[in-house]
């Protein structure tokens, strides 16, 4: 997986917490809560919809690299290689 | 015989829900959409725990504490029940306060409030602005020692009026005092104060019953009638963990309990004191309870209107606001919630709820003449004060009942009769509790945050992740990890 591939999959999980964001114009540098109204409920919804969906765990103590799109490719992109 | 209500159900769960107030309804739910396999169990005959109505002769039906809650409630209950429950949740435009200091309307947000303390009550705008700011920015994990009281008298120096207009709602809204940590009002204020008070239309029993529908489509087994009476403990490598419950007198296992009981029964009746360390007993014990309160239902005579007085009304005749007076047995602080035909769109009735604020000793203590009195006392002040209003109101209420603390200990079987969960240290003792006895979990009102429609929605997800994380881990260990 490369950490485009991951982006999108972020990107999905966010699309169904947020269904009314325009996600297409989303800037991968810039935190999310800065551009979206995203709250801490709709963070923890992200660290349970990556269990559900991709049986990744993120400690808490992980979460704040989840703040930007790129953080999270970072982050996530070598858990899902090690799932593979 | 008498009717066994557990009939059918298997011997194991992953997941017992012990009550199915806000807080069990949405763990259930969230745990069952991630795939366990979830029992839930209510001592009631109805689901929904203090989220209740009760219906009575003439076609009257009575929401509990249907009164408001903040916007936030169309997002969560979009995400963690469903787009079609949230499409029904509606602002309350007419929140009225009435006191010997002012009488003003507002929508109850920011941008209302900002106008009304700039115009009206002449405090500088610099001052609002900074106040709503360093509120929004509060969060719940700061250790900060200042009080409600103490943070108001450092914006507002000398303005119980100030104070009286953003205190008494709130301690209505989640028992807190003055007394209380500063985020306890911050937090809750900051919630309304983004975009007003919201309601359910359909009221209490439609919202319930399309929880209930959610629920069974996602494969939650719900049981009513069953009291859970003990949570069942077993040594493991040494260590106690939760194996089950005694329902009903009947033992049903499962690897995690996740109690909507109150905190403190959860810690010193069901699980007992025999099941944790000295120091965690002790901590339990010294939670304190958040008051309680006394309700007046009024129905109104079918064919009869009321005007529009507002929805929400906050009325005192008390000279200033204080916390003690606010739950005093003689207070005159009361709040109206009228509910108009809307409320139930089709309908064409009129109820009247006045909400009271009230101390459990003092209703506890009276014999059975001295508590039939009491309440007749509260039903007739409560006509005399909506009269001002409503000068012909008397005539046309054709039902009229009280319920008071001791109603809500027998329906919710909580601590004290309590209607605000607890003070700021039982969300501790709640999110402390999986490490002390591992399998078990608690959501529900606790910390006043963690309270009211929205808290306990919020907290029951928290909770829910965090034993699904727990299951997720004890899944992945019992499977070696290529297959
Ligand atoms: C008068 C009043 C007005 C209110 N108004 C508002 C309002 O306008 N807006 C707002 O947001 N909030 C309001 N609230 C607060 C809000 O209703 C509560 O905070 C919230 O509903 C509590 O949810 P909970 O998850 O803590 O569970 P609860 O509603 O307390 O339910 C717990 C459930 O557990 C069950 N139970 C307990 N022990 C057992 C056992 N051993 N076995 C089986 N079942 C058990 C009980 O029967 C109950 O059904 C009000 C509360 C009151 C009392």
């Amino acid at each position: 997986m490369t950490k485009e591939d991951c982006k999108k999959l972020v990107i999905d999980i966010i699309s169904d917490i947020a269904p009314d964001e325009d996600l297409t114009a989303i800037k991968p540098e810039v935190k999310l809560r800065d551009q979206l109204q995203l709250d801490s409920m709709d963070f923890l919804d992200i660290v349970m919809e990556l269990r559900k969906r991709h049986g990744i765990e993120v400690p808490e103590a992980d979460y704040s690299h989840l703040a930007s799109l790129e953080s999270c490719a970072e982050y996530l992109t070598p858990k899902f290689a090690a799932k593979a | 015989m008498a009717y066994d209500w557990l009939k059918g159900i298997e011997d194991h769960y992953d997941i017992v829900v012990i009550g199915s107030g806000l807080g069990g309804l949405t763990g259930a739910n969230v745990l069952a959409k991630c795939g366990h396999k979830v029992l839930l169990l209510e001592h009631h005959y109805q689901l929904g725990g203090l989220a209740t109505w009760f219906t009575r002769k003439g076609g009257h039906i009575f929401d509990i504490s249907l009164h408001g809650f903040p916007i936030g409630m169309i997002k969560s209950v979009r995400k963690y029940w469903s787009q079609n429950i949230a499409d029904s949740i509606v602002q309350l435009k007419g929140v009225r306060f009435i006191n010997p200091q002012f009488s003003i309307d507002t929508t109850f947000d920011r941008e209302d409030f900002t106008r009304q303390l700039v115009e009206k009550f002449k405090v500088a705008a610099g001052t609002v602005e900074r106040f709503f700011t360093d509120l929004r920015a509060m969060n719940f994990y700061d250790s900060n020692p200042e009080t409600t009281g103490q943070m108001f008298a450092r914006y507002f120096p000398g303005r119980d009026d100030v104070q009286r207009l953003l205190m008494e709602p709130i301690a209505y809204a989640n028992g807190s005092t003055l007394d209380d940590p500063a985020i306890t009002f911050g937090i809750v204020f900051s919630n309304f104060m983004s975009k007003g008070v919201y309601t359910f239309q359909g009221g209490s029993d439609m919202l319930i019953r399309k929880m209930a529908a959610e629920l069974k489509k996602n494969g939650v087994e719900v049981r009513k009638h069953v009291v859970v009476e003990k949570i069942l403990t077993e040594d493991h490598a040494g260590r106690k963990r939760v194996a089950g419950v005694v329902a009903n007198g009947r033992a049903i296992r499962c690897d995690t309990v996740l109690s909507n009981s109150n905190i403190k029964n959860t810690v010193l009746r069901l699980a007992g004191e025999e099941s944790f360390s000295p120091e965690f007993v002790a901590q339990a014990k010294a939670v304190r309870v958040n008051s309680s309160s006394c309700q007046v239902y009024l129905g109104i005579r079918k064919g009869e209107t009321l005007p529009h007085i507002g929805d929400l009304v906050f009325t005192s005749e008390e000279p200033v606001f204080s916390s003690e007076k606010l739950v005093d047995l003689h207070t005159t602080s009361r709040t109206f919630s009228m509910y108009y035909p809307d409320t139930r769109p089709g309908s064409d009735r009129y109820t009247v709820v006045v909400s009271i604020n009230a101390k459990y000793e003092d209703w506890n203590a009276m014999t059975p003449e001295q508590y039939a009195a009491e309440k007749e006392r509260l039903i007739e002040e409560s006509i005399a004060a909506l009269e001002r209003h409503i000068p012909d109101v008397r005539a046309k209420i054709e039902w009229r009942e009280a319920a008071t603390p001791r109603t809500i200990e027998y329906y919710t079987r909580h601590w004290a009769g309590t209607s605000f969960g607890t003070k700021f240290e039982g969300l501790k003792v709640s999110m402390d509790l999986p490490a002390q006895l591992p399998g078990l979990y608690h959501a529900g009102s606790v910390g006043i945050i963690m309270s009211g429609w929205l808290g306990t929605i919020n907290y029951g997800v928290i909770v829910a992740n965090q034993i699904d994380k727990a299951l997720a881990a004890k899944k992945r260990a019992a499977v070696p990890a290529s297959a």
